[in-house]
């Protein structure tokens, strides 16, 4: 077997900082791959993994379905590749969204998560904040959770674990191959996330 | 990877708090640089109504600036332009979900901080509004809200980071919608990063001490800055930018995003304008999606703009020097 191939979706967020980390965990568990930004349609088929980072969900969501990505994605995922949501990324694979303060949202999603999720949960910025989680389902029992403008899961269909919760919140869960988190691992030096993710990839090709 | 560390040792935006049974921390660097990197390759636009906002966030908007005039009609104004009412921020934090910035004058403590206490996800300390204090700026460490700065070369933008900018962007000229004093700045930040990597990396100390006196910034900031090759903070271009092809430029010169003041909303076909401006900084290494960007608009109805040379007020001079 070659080299893993995994993207990390680059419409906009912060895309340099998920493909660093993404090859320093390659590097620590001494996997061959590659990980790039991916912005075409056409780019999507090859891949072994992906990431949809942090950002605004709106904007990567509207993007994403104007060039055509959204639905190769789906597709993608649909087919079996695994996928990491982070934050906006998580909002974009759910099927339901509301926010906060303005109510329920009708943007375009992925449609895949079987959640439904609260954006601006804990607030706006000020409110943003960091406190160590628990992953223990994953094997990460210690964790520092960034929390940026930060969503939260309200409803979880019957096939979705719920990796970890923050103060009754849930932040992090997984469906199959869906892993989807309220928080920034890409943002800290712990890359154990990331790890796990890239030995789920493995573990499927 | 731009490092996310960096607090001044007694920083009294960082907030500990418990909730629940967790120990937790507001207004760190993590926090208030990583939003900054939340907002990369997108555009953040200036707004003065609830109209305005929700059309900025359909188009794509990655965030939206309030303002009570836009920064052409400051211009022609004249008098002292303050921080906006906060009654129209209020009412625009309510209606759309992406965040949401506010002006406050340089040097202006009681006005970021109303604009903290109102909430707004990020306060703009900037040249728009007329300065209240021409030697000093905000000590930004003291706020738990993130802050960007405007900044003309270097020597600026790392001071603004000393102080404790989370953020920084181009000044350009702003309300001329002619995106000459964009390209010249950005390029001045380029030129002397080039430089200052160059000595870092022939191992001159001597040299990078002497360029940090020159810059009027801690060594300590200036060696780490050169070891990067680039400003440790998200930067972004703003200052005239009107059309989807200026926002591409300035991508291209390798920012990490767009700020558009009067170019929108003193256009006459603003709606399209702003979609067009979101694709062209998304799709900016492509030029025939750029083409299809700058096909949605219609230069006929493009702000007018102003020749920068023979302007009677210079707003990117203001708080330069400190």
């Amino acid at each position: 077997m070659s080299g893993l191939n995994i993207g990390v979706l680059a419409v906009q967020g912060d895309v340099s900082e998920n493909i660093m980390t993404t090859k320093m965990a390659l590097e620590e568990l001494g996997i061959e791959g590659i990980v790039n930004e991916i912005k075409y349609p056409e780019q999507i088929s090859e891949l072994d993994g992906m990431i949809i980072p942090g950002g605004e969900s709106t904007v990567i969501g509207q993007l994403s379905l104007v060039n055509g990505s959204l639905k190769q994605i789906k597709e993608k995922i649909e087919s079996g590749m695994p996928v990491l949501g982070i934050c906006a990324g998580m909002i974009l694979l759910s099927k339901r969204v509301k926010d906060r303060v303005v109510g329920d949202m009708d943007q375009p999603l992925l449609d895949l998560l079987d959640v439904k999720i609260e954006r601006n949960t804990f607030g706006r910025q000020r409110d943003s904040f960091e406190s160590e989680i628990s992953m223990e389902k994953i094997g990460i029992p210690k964790f520092q959770g960034v929390f940026i403008r930060a969503p939260s899961i309200v409803e979880t269909g019957k096939n979705v674990d719920i990796i970890s919760k923050f103060n009754e919140k849930i932040v992090a869960v997984k469906q199959g191959n869906i892993i989807g988190t309220s928080f920034h691992p890409e943002l800290t030096d712990d890359l154990s996330l990331h790890k796990y993710f890239v030995n789920t990839i493995r573990s499927k090709n | 990877m731009i490092p996310l560390s960096g607090d001044v040792t007694n920083s009294k935006g960082i907030i500990n708090e418990k909730i629940g049974s967790y120990s937790i921390k507001r207004g760190t660097s993590t926090l208030k640089r990583g939003l900054a990197h939340m907002l990369k390759n997108g555009v953040v636009m200036d707004v003065t109504t609830v109209e305005q906002a929700q059309i900025a966030e359909d188009a794509g908007a990655v965030s939206v600036m309030v303002l009570d005039k836009l920064p052409s009609d400051v211009r022609k104004a004249g008098g002292v332009a303050r921080t906006a009412s906060i009654r129209i921020i209020q009412e625009i934090m309510d209606s759309v979900t992406i965040p949401v910035m506010a002006k406050c004058r340089i040097g202006h403590v009681y006005e970021a901080k109303v604009l903290q206490e109102t909430n707004v996800d990020m306060i703009d300390e900037s040249e728009v509004l007329t300065p209240a204090d021409e030697l000093h700026h905000i000590w930004k460490w003291d706020f738990t809200t993130p802050f960007v700065n405007g900044a003309r070369n270097l020597g600026e933008a790392l001071r603004r980071i000393e102080e404790g900018a989370a953020m920084i962007r181009t000044k350009g000229e702003p309300g001329t919608g002619n995106v000459a004093e964009a390209v010249t700045h950005i390029k001045n930040v380029n030129d002397e990063l080039r430089r200052i990597k160059s000595i870092y990396d022939s191992g001159d100390e001597q040299e990078l001490i002497r360029m940090a006196r020159d810059l009027r910034v801690s060594y300590e900031l200036v060696e780490d800055t050169a070891s990067l090759g680039r400003l440790p903070v998200v930067n972004f271009a703003a200052g005239g930018i009107a059309t989807p092809a200026d926002a591409a430029y300035l991508m291209t010169l390798g920012c990490d995003g767009i700020f558009v003041g009067s170019g929108i909303f003193k256009a006459e076909d603003a709606k399209e304008r702003a979609q067009a401006i979101v694709l062209a900084t998304t799709f900016w290494e492509d030029p025939d999606k750029v083409k299809e960007a700058q096909k949605m608009i219609d230069e006929r109805q493009s702000m007018l703009g102003l020749d920068t040379k023979n302007l009677e007020l210079k707003m990117q001079e203001r708080g330069s020097t400190a």
